[in-house]
């Protein structure tokens, strides 16, 4: 078979370029082959460095292959073959160019096999991801783009500034086992934690994710936290305070999605959920728990994209995306409707859908390692994910009351985009050995025993009922036109509130320092001209005629002078 | 499309149906936990019924606690749009929905 040493970004940008100068069939054949040829090319490589060179002092390793960067590249070229084939009807250049730029920015970052390499695609990922937001071309998606780019950008400064920490301490750039040890430990560890959406630090993601384009969600969706989560898993395996951080991240965004409205958004709480989970892994550090973060991952980029397609093939044909607008579409999209909740059914781990079995993977590992009440949350977070993502986003979109939308099922291509992550939600579900197969550890873990089923069927179940009970005693909150504030109010409303007062205060500060200044300069030239106020003194207004007259005297007497030296001198 | 398209749901009967089915299931799941030989993991899941009494308790309190949230966390829906608004000088007529098929933007 034809091989190339070239990297998998290369190729992604090799399509964007192809992508920019052409259109129509072409391109969209150009594109779908670009992410089929690279995986293909992929599957034959070998495990270790294929990219070298120096840099400096140090060693740059831009094309790094081991079994937890092989994990993230393969459901990354999954994630852009579907992504890719979901927007196939779109004619935006500059959509389809940042969509194979962004693909290509994240496998770069999960090759790069050094800090100063990892750093480029990190920025790099920030800067052609924020197009698909503005691609939307409405003010607000400009604005929302603005505030996602410089917190990414922050991100990327905070990376850089603790790889430099790091480099000049181990005299290495190898990306490899951190630890939250100096101040290059903590650096890098924030710099992960913005992109992964550590609780306070999420906002940019709920602010962002729903704002972008129909199609590019699905990308955005797919590529940023996730690169996050495989940094997170090379450089802070076994961090205890992950298992906190993680286990918060699934537990409050829930409370979110439950009163959201824009149900995109909804989506975007859940993401956070989910990865939640993939960070509780990660801390937990064992092998089962890393073997269940990253199938997580895998899963998830998978059916959070297949919801972010359902809901986008919804906003595409109604044009519409909040719950209160929305209902009884499945009337009109019954294919929609029933690849959604494939979707929901993963996500809420259903047994024979994906999601069970990798998210079980991680609270075995919680459990097995004594953290009994981190345990009680992620199941807690188990059934709330159900509720809001499980039940709600079907619910509220495509049955719930008739709002009288009449859409028709989207475009085939989206319709085969989001039939291929489906079958592969079901595939995986049901032949979990498959993935278990490509995990990094081998742990020999069994999600289909049956005390498991059964627990995880009823926790699901008796969620629903307790979904059933709240809305026929009328206690399920409607979906409202409203906004629910979160944590980024306070860098949206009340730090500039606070600067508003703090400057003023300021200006009349400055304001009374300088009146009291000109006043003080004010009655002391008052008191200069007071003093030579006299008749005929230095600054007196009024002088007597007779000083006059002998001032024209003196001047006089002077040009007489003159007058007589130039006469006896020439 | 006319408007008048039934869905199976339109007929209150069906939802019924549905409704019967999940509480049959429950109650089969619920029953199950006295019948399987089950190897647990932790001395809470010795309680019959647990995981059960657990998402249901713990979805009600979720859905009640954000009910609550509701009281000082929510704002009108336009709460935050003078951020894009005021820096153009005259209120925009934008709202947050569009025509359908508005993003097909061409080259």
């Amino acid at each position: 078979m034809w091989m190339t040493e070239l990297p998998p970004f290369a190729l992604f940008f090799i399509g964007a370029l192809i992508a920019g100068v052409t259109s129509g069939r072409l391109r969209g054949v150009v594109m779908l082959a670009i992410p089929i040829v690279s995986a293909a090319n992929l599957w034959m490589m070998p495990e270790g460095v294929h990219l070298q060179f120096a840099f400096m002092d140090y060693q740059l390793l831009p094309y790094k292959i081991d079994k937890l960067s092989l994990m993230f590249a393969y459901v990354f070229h999954i994630a852009a073959v579907i992504s890719i084939t979901y927007s196939l009807h779109v004619k935006d250049t500059v959509q389809q160019v940042a969509g194979m730029l962004y693909a290509g920015s994240a496998l770069g970052a999960v090759f790069a096999g050094d800090l100063l390499t990892l750093f480029v695609f990190w920025e790099l990922l920030a800067l052609t991801s924020v197009f698909l937001i503005w691609a939307r071309r409405t003010r607000r998606a400009y604005v929302v783009g603005m505030r996602y780019l410089i917190i990414q950008i922050l991100s990327g400064v905070l990376l850089l500034v603790g790889v430099l920490f790091y480099a000049a301490e181990k005299g290495t750039l190898d990306f490899q086992y951190i630890g939250l040890e100096g101040v290059y430990g903590w650096l890098i560890f924030l710099a992960i934690g913005i992109k992964c959406a550590f609780p306070l630090l999420h906002n940019w993601l709920t602010d962002a994710y729903p704002e972008a384009t129909p199609t590019g969600t699905v990308f955005l969706s797919a590529f940023t936290t996730k690169v996050a989560v495989y940094a997170l898993a090379r450089a802070y395996p076994g961090t205890e305070m992950l298992v906190y951080i993680g286990a918060a991240m699934t537990c409050f965004p829930i409370f979110w999605a439950v009163v959201e409205n824009d149900l995109r958004r909804v989506l975007a709480y859940s993401l956070i959920n989910q990865v939640g989970f993939m960070v509780c892994g990660i801390g937990i550090g064992t092998a089962l728990a890393i073997n269940g973060a990253v199938a997580h991952a895998f899963n998830d980029v998978i059916f959070k994209g297949l919801l972010f397609m359902s809901m986008g093939a919804v906003l595409q044909m109604t044009g519409r995306i909040n719950g209160s607008d929305l209902g009884g579409l499945y009337k009109t999209m019954p294919k929609t409707t029933i690849l959604c909740i494939i979707g929901a059914a993963s996500i809420s781990a259903f047994p024979l859908f994906s999601g069970f079995v990798s998210k079980s993977m991680v609270m075995s590992a919680a459990l097995e390692n004594g953290y009994d009440w981190i345990w009680l949350m992620l199941l807690f977070a188990s059934a709330g994910v159900f509720h809001h993502a499980g039940i709600k986003i079907p619910y509220f979109a495509f049955f719930a009351h008739d709002s009288g939308l009449r859409a028709s099922d989207p475009p085939t291509n989206m319709l085969v985009a989001m039939f291929i992550a489906a079958a592969l939600c079901i595939g995986i579900g049901v032949y979990p050995a498959a993935l278990y197969s490509l995990l990094p550890y081998d742990t020999g873990y069994n999600p289909y025993d049956a005390t498991h089923v059964l627990a995880q069927t009823q926790l699901l179940f008796f969620s629903a009922l307790a979904f059933v009970w709240l809305n026929l005693r009328g206690m399920y909150p409607p979906e409202l036109k409203s906004t629910h504030l979160d944590f980024d109010w306070t860098y949206r409303r009340f730090l500039p509130l606070v600067l508003r007062r703090w400057f003023a205060a300021i200006w009349k500060v400055d304001e009374a320092i300088r009146r009291s200044f000109l006043s003080k300069l004010d009655s002391g030239l008052n008191y200069l001209a007071q003093r030579h106020l006299g008749a005929s003194s230095l600054l007196s207004r009024n002088h007597p005629a007779g000083s006059m007259v002998i001032w024209v005297t003196v001047l006089l007497a002077i040009y007489l002078l003159l007058g007589f030296s130039r006469n006896y001198l020439s | 499309m006319d408007n008048k398209t039934k869905g199976i749901f339109d007929d209150p009967k069906n939802v019924k149906r549905v409704m019967y089915f999940l509480y049959a299931s429950c109650m089969l799941l619920f029953a199950l936990d006295f019948v399987i030989d089950r190897h647990v993991y932790h001395s809470w899941e010795n309680l019959w019924g647990f995981h059960a009494i657990y998402g249901f308790v713990g979805c009600v309190v979720l859905v009640i606690v954000a009910t609550w949230m509701r009281t000082f966390l929510m704002r009108p829906e336009d709460y935050y749009d003078d951020e894009w608004k005021a820096d153009i000088g005259t209120a925009v007529d934008e709202k947050h929905t569009s025509k359908a098929g508005a993003f097909n933007v061409d080259d």
